[in-house]
């Protein structure tokens, strides 16, 4: 063993140590330009490639320097669904009425009992109106168009033709801006809505949420901005909303403005609720938030008990064709229904579950495919609920199952009393016994419709959409008893 | 023969030597040297940890406890070192192949480091609640462990609220 190693063996071992040597500093440099690309991520998270201003609607412009946000956005066009909720694959009939035929009954005399279809991406939102039967063959005015399109500067246009002063150019949250808006929003809801339509060609983008410059949050739609003042000079407590409960304590010389009251939080909330509410969008008088006396189903009720039309006339959505009763119809009051829940109460907007932060290299935004949080629990829940991902989609679906069997019994009981209505509407009955049946009716239908038009099957606030349901049950039964028997 | 093997042996000194040095180089441009140190902006050069670092220093211990203080074990320095390495090496291997889950969480060995270490400064207060054994933080790896201890309860105190 004392013998050297012969001269070729050790050329051989030097020149392995070489390659040893030359495949790690391969390694090491690989290492290196990692951290240096994470590095950089984390320097500069977006590139001003084009200018963006007041005048560009098209996100597909703002995706040029925002990229990753653009992609996810562009996903919410993909298919999707829940236990209750997409309009995707899994079987699932894609109209409401095929799947609960009770609907149509409800709905009687009204377009929602024409054509009622499950809920799809946001970048369906103005192709599924476009062609929704409810708007090819019923006269629909342009108001539908401020929750279903990318309205912003289409509203500012009209505003400059309405005779608005200064120009397109001008700051959003300048008052000459502010002018241009409101005038222009006045103008579009009166149109018939082919002509309205033809003044949009995006689905709800960039701009309607962000300012084009510093991309900071803002609520660009006319009909929060007006309604959340009415509540916010409302005597409802709204210990969510903290900037209200500020304002409140200030002199009220200016009104609530969300874009230069409500914190950063506040608007990843507020953002959604420029459409994702409760509201008028009929032909009688401009789109309105029925929010003057608070977010709670009877407030609103209470809002609409008040209302007169500008021709005088009291509130209503239509009249029911089988009873004749004025009644009411809810939209998606996801924002109410939030409101009055556990998850508004801490502080969680609804950014936080439905555009959970997610991480791509070293930057870190928020998911711009905004969508259902079961589709995501670990991003969306899992962030403040640390426990396994099957117990909290459980706690969920008993939430859910729970309500839509308190739905189901409150849909039957307001059939019910509609079958009762009309066999005594048949049997020729007028007078107090059937305005209070027909009034119950109203009561009864906008607390059924308030859960079913909600977008959460309860989730939002269960406790509250309970105590609706089991209102609206009584209601329902209380009306068939207002009703003479034996007929 | 001779001229042969000093080539050879040229080229692998001048091998080892550029990987000494690219490894240097590598080492301090990810500032390797910063994670022996006891400063928190540690934790966040890999930018995983921001929100953790936020959150702590809006938090109630930002005054009193580091990150070391909680997450690195205080018996012996051997024992210490010895957690630091085996999370530096996760970590470094997560971050850099990108392959790990989300929402973060802390694995049962960590959450023992930590258990230890909220009863070492609240051994007073808590002595009476744990004076019959641990608030039973889980052996089984599979058991998520920060469902489990002192953090159950009180899971704001290190890291702020969780929104």
């Amino acid at each position: 063993m004392t013998t050297e190693p012969s001269p070729r063996r050790q050329t051989l071992r030097m020149l392995l140590v070489a390659l040893s040597a030359a495949g790690a500093t391969v390694l090491v440099m690989m290492l290196n330009a990692n951290v240096a690309t994470r590095k950089a991520e984390a320097l500069q998270t977006s590139y001003m490639l084009v200018p963006l201003d007041e005048t560009t609607v098209d996100p597909a412009v703002w995706g040029k320097n925002f990229p990753r946000q653009y992609d996810a956005y562009l996903r919410t066009a993909d298919a999707y669904s829940t236990r209750y909720g997409g309009a995707g694959s899994d079987g699932m009939p894609k109209s409401r009425l095929a799947e609960d035929p009770r609907l149509v009954t409800i709905f009687d005399g009204y377009a929602f009992a024409i054509e009622f279809n499950q809920r799809q991406g946001h970048a369906h939102m103005l192709a599924d109106q476009r062609t929704t039967r409810r708007v090819t063959e019923r006269p629909q005015t342009g108001a539908c168009l401020h929750c279903h399109a990318s309205n912003t500067v289409a509203y500012r246009e009209a505003g400059l033709r309405a005779g608005a002063g200064g120009g397109l150019a001008d700051p959003f949250h300048s008052a000459s801006a502010q002018a241009q808006l409101m005038a222009g929003f006045e103008a579009v809801c009166k149109l018939p809505y082919a002509e309205a339509s033809s003044l949009v060609s995006h689905p709800v983008a960039c701009i309607d949420c962000h300012d084009p410059q510093s991309m900071a949050l803002r609520v660009t739609k006319p009909g929060f901005l007006r309604g959340v003042d009415d509540l916010a000079r409302s005597a409802e407590p709204l210990p969510h909303l903290p900037s209200i409960e500020t304002w409140r304590r200030g002199d009220r010389s200016r009104p609530y403005d969300p874009n230069r009251d409500a914190s950063r939080q506040e608007l990843r909330s507020m953002v959604c609720g420029q459409c994702h509410v409760e509201y008028y969008c009929g032909p009688k008088t401009t789109l309105f938030f029925p929010w003057s006396k608070g977010l709670k189903v009877e407030q609103i009720e209470q809002h609409y008990a008040e209302y007169r039309f500008p021709d005088g006339s009291p509130f209503t959505d239509w009249t029911h064709a089988r009873t004749g009763a004025p009644v009411l119809k809810a939209q998606h009051p996801e924002f109410e229904m939030w409101s009055q829940g556990i998850h508004a109460r801490s502080g969680v907007s609804c950014a936080d579950c439905h555009m959970p932060y997610k991480r791509e290299g070293a930057i870190k935004i928020s998911d711009h495919h905004v969508r259902s949080p079961l589709l995501d629990v670990a991003r969306s829940c899992q962030t403040c609920h640390r426990f396994p991902e099957e117990e909290l989609l459980a706690r969920v679906t008993t939430i859910q199952d729970r309500t839509k069997a308190l739905m189901d019994r409150a849909e039957d009981a307001l059939v019910a009393l509609i079958d009762d209505l009309q066999a005594a509407r048949t049997a020729g009955l007028e007078g107090p016994a059937l305005q209070t049946a027909l009034g119950l009716q109203r009561q009864s239908q906008w607390r059924v419709d308030f859960v079913n038009a909600e977008n959460s099957m309860g989730f939002h606030a269960p406790q509250e959409a309970a105590r609706i349901l089991a209102e609206a049950i009584d209601l329902a039964r209380q009306g068939q008893l207002a009703l003479p028997r034996g007929k | 023969m001779r001229t042969r093997l000093t080539v050879a042996t040229i080229v692998a000194c001048a091998a080892v030597g550029v990987l000494a040095g690219s490894g240097a180089y590598t080492f301090v441009a990810a500032a390797g040297h910063s994670y022996l140190s006891n400063d928190p902006a540690v934790c966040v050069n890999c930018h995983i940890m921001r929100e953790q670092y936020d959150g702590w220093r809006h938090a109630s211990h930002h005054a009193v406890a580091t990150c070391n203080d909680c997450h690195l074990p205080h018996d012996t320095l051997l024992h210490a070192l010895f957690v630091k390495a085996s999370n530096g090496w996760h970590h470094s291997v997560a971050f850099t192949t990108q392959d790990f889950a989300e929402p973060i969480r802390i694995k049962p060995g960590n959450a023992h480091v930590l258990e230890a270490n909220c009863r070492r400064c609240h051994a007073v207060a808590v002595g009476e609640i744990t004076a019959h054994g641990t608030l039973g933080v889980p052996s089984d790896p599979l058991q998520r462990a920060d469902l489990y201890g002192c953090v159950r309860c009180h899971q704001g105190v290190g890291h702020g609220p969780t929104r």
